[in-house]
């Protein structure tokens, strides 16, 4: 199994592994729930160097991009950033991802999950392109520092920039430790933040800095865990659950990824379709009654019709209630609607609810 | 409670037997290992279980568990007060989380329960 460049330290704080996408991952290290209020109130470190980090270089590196992913990589400006969705001819979604325009460069990060089969698409689509391709997720690390207090814990050790500056989704290469180090204004958790870039054989000195600097300030090591109840709250996707090969960009309620009117990419024609049909299912949020989760797979009814079904869920610790996304009918969509979930053999009581379900005041 | 004078269940439910009534709650390992619990359910007082029978679910953030009786018998008592104080349940699984009392008639099915030494054995090796 892969390990990460602070494998060593998880263990060490005697956090509870688990193998996910074949890398071997904290879930958790004190509760999903202390690890979880921590980001909300004041700062989480998570390891996420299980994402995948693929490097493309040459003069055609955005025409290959913008051939593949559904935003518009030529409009993205040096220091930009901007989420995409690979797609196949169907228009069903491969992943989602973040490309980064950078000096000389862009970077894809992709799903851990996914890292594979996208590296292979890649290889199977870029033809003619000039354009080389490097996969650079194990020679680098990557982590995420989230919460209210980030930046007053990580900008003591930026030496050469106020990462203050740094606007929501650009990025920055920064001196951190004497290393080159690449900061985003990203993250996985509706809370300000960033995430980090480095090289892997300096990752664990960089985590180590963060960990004793936000010590004074609520810091906590945050596992994949509460990095699953945070981004559930903010209503973001997760490929396998909400995102998958049947599932197209507008269906999925992410319009905001996809440029129609820029190049032309893989699937194009069969998203243009799926943006044009009134009645396709709506991603939604789903707020429970009672404590018990709804958790995916299960079904969604309305008396005893069958309209969805959910596809995660979670106890809210921020909302102290039970939460889910599902996939419902376009006439069962709209905030305020009452349904039923199927639990277990169980029907209980849910509400249609605007999403997010929590937003940063 | 003394944990060690205690019988345990490969599922994790610990049960405690004084004449002909018998306590019934989940170990430590268990709730430490659920950790984030959200919800549980647990039966009507009257009902009639035998060894092994699902009587409830404990759910956590990450997953949902079965209750399984260590011995057969009626349901004479239910710890109401759980459902709405789970953190009772984390705090002091031996005591104050308890989760049903049973009229039981053999006390000997208790004989096949693992003693504290072996169930800690299982679960250290479960990890």
């Amino acid at each position: 199994m892969l390990q990460t460049a602070c494998h060593a330290w998880h263990v060490q704080q005697d956090a509870r592994m688990v193998d996910f996408a074949g890398w071997e991952m904290p879930i958790q290290y004190s509760t999903i729930t202390e690890e979880h209020h921590a980001v909300r109130r004041a700062a989480g470190l998570f390891d996420i160097a299980h994402m995948g980090r693929i490097e493309f270089t040459g003069v055609e590196a955005a025409a290959f991009l913008d051939s593949i992913v559904t935003n518009n990589v030529a409009a993205i400006e040096v220091g930009q950033i901007r989420y995409a969705l690979v797609t196949n001819e169907a228009g069903g979604i491969l992943d989602d991802v973040l490309v980064y325009r950078l000096d000389d460069s862009y970077l894809l990060v992709v799903n851990a999950s996914n890292r594979l089969k996208i590296l292979d698409w890649i290889e199977q689509h870029r033809g003619g392109f000039d354009v080389t391709v490097e996969d650079r997720t194990t020679e680098k690390f990557m982590f995420a520092l989230q919460g209210p207090r980030a930046i007053e814990i990580l900008n003591p050790l930026i030496e050469d920039c106020d990462i203050a500056e740094i606007g929501y989704y650009r990025s920055a290469v920064v001196n951190f430790g004497g290393e080159p180090g690449l900061l985003s204004r990203t993250g996985y958790t509706g809370e300000d933040g960033f995430e980090i870039i480095c090289a892997t054989t300096s990752g664990a000195a960089l985590w180590n800095q963060v960990i004793e600097a936000g010590a004074n300030h609520g810091l906590l090591p945050a596992g994949l865990g509460c990095r699953d109840t945070l981004r559930l709250e903010a209503a973001m996707p997760l490929y396998g659950h909400e995102l998958d090969e049947t599932t197209d960009p507008y269906t999925a309620g992410l319009a905001f990824g996809v440029k129609l009117d820029a190049a032309d990419f893989i699937g194009k024609p069969a998203v243009a379709e799926k943006k044009a049909e009134a009645n396709r299912k709506r991603r939604v949020g789903l707020q429970l009654e009672g404590r018990r989760i709804a958790r995916e797979g299960a079904i969604v009814f309305s008396g005893e019709q069958e309209i969805g079904q959910v596809t995660s869920g979670t106890f809210s610790p921020t909302l102290e209630t039970s939460i889910a996304m599902a996939y419902v009918s376009a006439n069962h969509a709209a905030a305020g609607t009452t349904v039923e979930i199927d639990i277990r053999g169980k029907r209980h009581a849910a509400t249609v609810a605007k999403l997010p379900f929590y937003k940063r005041g | 409670m003394d944990p060690a004078a205690l019988k345990y269940a490969k599922t994790h439910e610990w049960i405690h037997v004084e004449g002909d009534t018998a306590t019934v709650g989940i170990s430590d390992f268990a709730v430490k290992h659920l950790t984030d619990l959200v919800y549980i359910e647990l039966p009507e007082v009257g009902r009639t279980l035998s060894a092994g029978e699902g009587f409830g679910e404990v759910e956590s953030v990450k997953a949902v568990s079965d209750l399984y009786a260590p011995a057969s018998g009626e349901i004479i008592e239910v710890n109401e007060s759980l459902a709405d104080d789970l953190a009772t349940l984390s705090e002091d699984p031996f005591g104050q989380g308890w989760m049903i009392k049973l009229k039981i008639n053999d006390a000997s099915e208790t004989d096949s329960l693992l003693d504290r030494a072996a169930y800690e054995a299982q679960c250290a090796a479960d990890g």
